[in-house]
């Protein structure tokens, strides 16, 4: 199946990845080689056939719904990794 | 005698009786990967430092008689996509570069608990995706074996410290085949698990459903130790559990064994030469007494198209954390959505990009039917293929991989050539049963190996499989 330019452009978008003039053409002709390479499961019937999403067969695994104060290392820590923070805050560029 | 070259029970046994201590065992290895390693480029950081204190600890117990564990002192590798508190964690990916873990991995975990020495973290393919560790964004790792080879991957680091000796065993994770691949062409033995046996918890996430925590050694009886240590059901991980029964553990007879040889994987495009390897290797179970006979998967032909739906599409859902906000690389624009853009487009590479943007399509208004849907239904005729072939047999036998380890840069312009080398292998993620790779010979100097699978949570069969013909063919 080959995919049009403007449906990389679409799926880039919706995927929040900046791409080159060129990588789009890259990935326009691999994507398509891909897609042609799942084509054969067409071929299935799978009419009567349930999905499967996960194997093992748990279902509703639940745990009290409590929270845990992080200790000061921890906080740290995580707000170590942020890019930019203001007052112990994540910073953000404006949404709206 | 060289310490980086011993087994699990050799260095526990050498420790006690004071032959050598934690420290010169660790040294050992940290020496062997300075001799080794920069033409290998298995790891991508040292822990030197970390090794070194956790190794003083060791001797100080042994030293006051405490009583220390099988893995204790025993120097190891893990695979740059498992957190390791305080240390540099890449998922070889630009936009975790300088990603410093914030927590340990349960695995880690209960490892340090054990007394491990952890030496450093493996190179890989990033975030997991590829089959040769070329897509790492730090340079691939080469095959011990021949230099001008890949090691195999996604786990290729892992896979070729070992082979080089520069660890005694090493942590792996394996979404379609990314332990077991590199393990049959680097000449190691590696477990996938059975899914939900070893907690994620702290494994960075690429595709949750398929996703298995494993590890390498150079022996099976290694690779047993390890994985009675880091199984088991873990609070973090709503998704791992024990098995109801703990049924086999192992309690039973080569002689009543009856092995199953899947006749869609022995078809066009295996390498002769690997099929007769393999088929040698299953002969010496049947001297030991084994019955072998042939069993049909019908559908073993769709598993990979259908992999190749599922896990973009669970990549592409898990992925979008990155977006320079919380952490990784993040690059300065004018907006929002400019910040995402710019971040996502340097952070990754290539193949990510491509599954980002594949898993994306398949998702999407319109396609979400017939490719996603499609896919999880022909997931569950692959799991029923399995369970229809065990009603009749014990364990599956079957080539890791078509060929053995192919050349640097052969196959990294063509995705699906690619893709190709997980052929016998991502079948079984699909269905979350556990395998194994053992070495079961050479084309060349290029080391074969041979793929064991087990029916959901017969992990300790498999491995007790895997430890008679190391025994036997010695």
């Amino acid at each position: 199946m080959k995919l049009k330019k403007e449906q990389v452009e679409h799926v880039a978008k919706l995927a929040h990845l900046g791409l080159s003039a060129q990588e789009k053409r890259k990935f326009q002709k691999e994507l398509s080689a891909i897609l042609d390479f799942v084509e054969k499961l067409k071929q299935v019937k799978t009419e009567k056939v349930e999905p499967t999403a996960q194997v093992t067969g748990l279902e509703n695994v639940s745990r009290p719904d409590k929270g845990r104060a992080k200790t000061k290392q921890e906080r740290k820590k995580l707000l170590d990794l942020v890019p930019q923070t203001k007052d112990g805050y994540v910073k953000v560029k404006t949404v709206l | 005698m060289n310490l980086n070259k011993l087994t699990i029970k050799q260095a526990h046994q050498g420790l006690l009786k004071k032959k050598f201590s934690a420290v010169e065992l660790t040294e050992a290895v940290l020496n062997q990967i300075k001799r080794r390693d920069k033409d290998i480029h298995a790891y991508l950081t040292l822990t030197e430092e970390l090794a070194l204190s956790q190794a003083k600890r060791i001797d100080k117990k042994i030293a006051n008689k405490e009583k220390v564990g099988l893995l204790a002192g025993v120097p190891m590798a893990v695979k740059d996509i498992i957190l390791v508190e305080g240390i540099r964690c890449t998922a070889g990916s630009k936009i975790l570069e300088n990603y410093i873990a914030p927590y340990d991995a349960t695995v880690i975990k209960k490892l340090k608990q054990a007394g491990a020495i952890i030496v450093g973290k493996t190179n890989l393919d990033e975030f997991g995706m590829g089959s040769s560790t070329e897509n790492s964004a730090f340079g691939p790792t080469k095959n011990p074996h021949d230099l001008e080879r890949v090691p195999g991957g996604s786990s290729g680091g892992s896979a070729a410290a070992l082979a080089s000796d520069q660890c005694i065993y090493a942590l792996g994770s394996d979404t379609a085949g990314s332990i077991r691949q590199p393990a049959s062409l680097c000449g190691v033995v590696g477990l996938k698990p059975t899914y939900g046996r070893v907690s994620r918890y702290g494994l960075i996430a690429f595709a949750s459903s398929l996703d298995q925590i494993g590890l390498m050694a150079r022996k099976a009886e290694d690779v047993q130790i390890v994985f009675e240590m880091i199984k088991g059901k873990d609070e973090m991980d709503s998704t791992s559990l024990n098995p109801l029964l703990e049924k086999t553990k192992g309690e039973f007879q080569i002689k009543d064994l009856k092995i199953g040889l899947p006749k869609e994987y022995f078809i066009k495009g295996i390498d002769p030469v690997v099929e007769k390897i393999i088929k040698e290797a299953v002969s010496q179970y049947e001297k030991m007494g084994a019955q072998v006979m042939e069993v049909s998967l019908p559908h073993a032909e769709y598993a990979l198209a259908a992999y190749y739906i599922i896990q973009p599409a669970e990549a592409s859902a898990n992925l979008a954390r990155y977006d320079g906000i919380k952490y990784g690389l993040s690059k300065e624009a004018s907006d929002l959505l400019g910040v995402y853009l710019q971040t996502r487009q340097e952070g990754f590479g290539d193949e990510v990009r491509r599954r980002i943007m594949l898993g994306t399509y398949t998702l999407s208004a319109g396609y979400y039917e017939a490719y996603y849907i499609k896919a999880q239904k022909v997931r569950t005729l692959i799991k029923k293929d399995f369970i229809k072939a065990f009603e009749k047999i014990d364990v599956l036998m079957t080539p890791v991989a078509p060929t053995p380890a192919f050349k640097l840069g052969e196959k990294i312009d063509d995705p699906v050539a690619m893709y190709l080398s997980d052929i016998y292998t991502a079948s079984l993620n699909l269905a979350g049963l556990p395998g194994i790779s053992i070495p079961c010979g050479q084309v060349g100097k290029l080391p074969v190996g041979l793929q064991i699978i087990g029916q959901q949570f017969d992990d300790e069969k498999i491995l007790k499989i895997a430890q008679e013909y190391e025994d036997r063919s010695l």
